[in-house]
């Protein structure tokens, strides 16, 4: 019944759907435009040295793109290369502690009964939202007073009370963890914590991944606590180097290489986001439907 | 069944340590420090040379705050209209798409489009405010397309004019987050039942009358949801303008923000100042986090009246 409804409606408008589309597209492809002219500028000025970026921008790349970063490479206040490797080590330690701990978490409230499992559920969703700014100052004043300024414990350890990740691992078993198999794992004699790990982690599989993903990039992009915590040279994230670069008389710098440091900061992460793209956008759709 | 989980209680209670444990560590202990230290009169004297205190003088931190001179109303005032300026765009672009991106007639191919609009979200903060302050500096493209068109004899200093930088600011903030608004309020418009499109189609309502008439009323948890979170995220708004604003300090403050003001105090290491801060900082952040807690919980007894079970 619907069809032939639906194809004369379509009929009468076609032109003006075609147009609509039209229109659609062209928005949409100014704003990719836009989204993308950051990126493209950076690019472009990887490869150009100071005097050409200083004289004006330019869409064709220059030839300076290996000289720009041995410059980077070699310049001894930014350890750029130092930096990057502490980034990951940080990051990818915070991703894997964050989702593993959130998810045997969120395990424990959604599969066992015990008393104060209601409060503590509605104790997570409500500091869910609160900004760890607030408790910055008493954060830097206890990590000092245990010895550890400089260290990437306080950047890493704390990531495993994770109220955000816990509560998008717990709507994902509510759909799909059913507590049949986990009865049926307890009758074949697997021991708890056994059944956690080797049978619902990969059940999980999807939501780590994502989880994964947005953590590394939030801790890959903190800028906030990091610059509390570290100012030994040596111990820098990227977020620091680029606020240094920035806060100096950066003018007076070696623009193209100015401009390759911040391409090696974002660059790793981009190439990993358009990789993964389909996985974490399904990811915050999720998110929006049941947050 | 309910015999049987009882007996494995004590697992629950083990699997949650780490997280209570690292909670409080890392989150509540600091937090009641700070609300301790807001008490104290705390700071580094005479540049820095000379410590005073920890002296309890209650509080005094709190008046000091609250006092006119501090212009802390400035600082929120701040926050508050750069986090507008960059929010009035992102949902109004946001909501537009999205319903372009899930329209049944015009079956538009977005698969590019969001990867594209999520990217800036990815990138560090910090290095977005970096290009985006070179692209608006002085011999930066924006300027040089300025000059060519408008055939201007000098470029257009936007960082040394009020609007101008919070404009900037306000442009970033919305190109780093309306991917993201996109991504969830199409997903909540596919949460709308389609037999309400259908049925709307062929009563013959026009686009603008099916989004007007059904998507907006039954998306509105969803938009009420991405408007306090996205408050919440304003109010901790900080990388962008500290990179754009050299730590806040360019056109008499006009940029900095509460977290940027937060931080100068912690960096001088006037702790009760910044304690006093924080708390207030943390009550704000506590009402709104309220309302979105009881904006969220509202529409749930709808979604799971079939799961009961699980309360």
């Amino acid at each position: 019944m619907a069809a032939p409804v639906d194809a004369v409606g379509e009929m009468s408008n076609s032109q003006q759907l075609r147009m609509r589309r039209i229109f659609s597209y062209v928005i949409l492809t100014l704003f990719a435009a836009i989204s993308l002219f950051p990126f493209f500028i950076l690019i472009v000025n990887m490869t150009r040295d100071t005097h050409a970026i200083q004289k004006g921008f330019s869409l064709l790349p220059g030839s300076y793109l290996i000289k720009n970063f041995n410059t980077v490479i070699k310049n001894h206040d930014w350890k750029m290369l130092n930096s990057l490797k502490n980034s990951l080590i940080i990051s990818g330690l915070t991703a894997l502690l964050s989702t593993y701990f959130s998810a045997l978490t969120a395990y424990a409230i959604h599969v066992y009964d015990f008393r104060l499992k209601k409060f503590l559920f509605t104790f997570i969703l409500m500091i869910m939202m609160v900004p760890n700014q607030v408790s910055a100052l008493g954060f830097v004043k206890q990590m000092s007073s245990w010895g550890l300024t400089n260290s990437f414990i306080p950047l890493i350890i704390p990531s495993i009370a994770a109220p955000a990740t816990f509560f998008f691992m717990k709507q994902y078993m509510d759909s799909a963890l059913p507590l049949e198999i986990v009865e049926a794992a307890r009758i074949d004699g697997s021991g708890e914590f056994r059944t956690f790990n080797e049978l619902v982690t990969p059940i999980l599989k999807p939501a780590i991944a994502v989880q994964a993903i947005f953590t590394f990039v939030s801790s890959w992009n903190n800028f906030f606590i990091p610059a509390l915590i570290l100012d030994d040279k040596n111990k820098r994230t990227l977020p620091i180097v680029i606020g240094i670069i920035r806060s100096a008389d950066f003018a007076k710098f070696d623009m193209g290489a100015v401009y390759m440091a911040v391409g090696i900061s974002i660059i790793p992460v981009a190439i990993v986001f358009l990789i993964l793209s389909k996985f974490i956008i399904r990811g915050i759709a999720l998110g929006a439907v049941k947050g | 069944m309910k015999h049987k989980s009882i007996s494995y209680a004590k697992w629950g209670y083990i699997f949650i340590v780490p997280f209570f444990v690292a909670f409080i560590l890392f989150n509540l202990i600091p937090l009641v420090s700070t609300f301790y230290n807001s008490l104290f009169e705390n700071y580094m004297g005479r540049g820095g040379m000379v410590q005073v205190g920890p002296n309890f003088i209650g509080l005094d931190n709190y008046k000091t705050m609250f006092d006119p001179k501090t212009e802390l109303g400035k600082y929120f005032g701040n926050t508050f209209i750069l986090w507008i300026l960059g929010f009035i765009p992102q949902i109004f672009f946001s909501l537009l798409f999205a319903s372009w991106f899930t329209d049944l007639r015009m079956k538009l191919k977005t698969g590019a489009y969001k990867v594209i609009f999520y990217l800036p979200n990815v990138i560090m903060a910090a290095a977005m405010g970096m290009l985006f302050y070179t692209m608006f500096a002085q011999n930066g493209p924006i300027n040089s397309i300025y000059t060519t068109i408008t055939h201007a004899e000098s470029p257009y200093m936007f960082f040394d004019h009020v609007w101008s930088q919070r404009g900037v600011i306000a442009i970033i903030n919305f190109m780093m987050w309306y991917g993201n608004t996109t991504i969830m309020l199409m997903a909540a418009i596919n949460g709308v039942d389609p037999s309400l499109y259908e049925s709307a189609q062929i009563d013959g309502a026009t686009p603008s009358q099916t989004f007007w008439k059904i998507t907006l009323p039954l998306i509105r948890p969803i938009l009420l949801y991405v408007l306090i979170t996205s408050l919440i995220g304003g109010l901790q708004m900080y990388d962008v303008p500290q990179i754009i604003t050299r730590n806040g300090e360019q056109v008499q403050r006009t940029s900095m923000t509460v977290v940027m003001y937060l931080q100068k105090h912690l960096y001088s290491k006037n702790y009760g100042m910044a304690g006093a801060l924080s708390v207030i900082l943390f009550v704000v952040a506590a009402v709104l986090s309220l309302m979105v807690f009881y904006a969220t919980t509202e529409r749930e007894p709808k979604k799971k009246v079939k799961k009961g079970g699980i309360k």
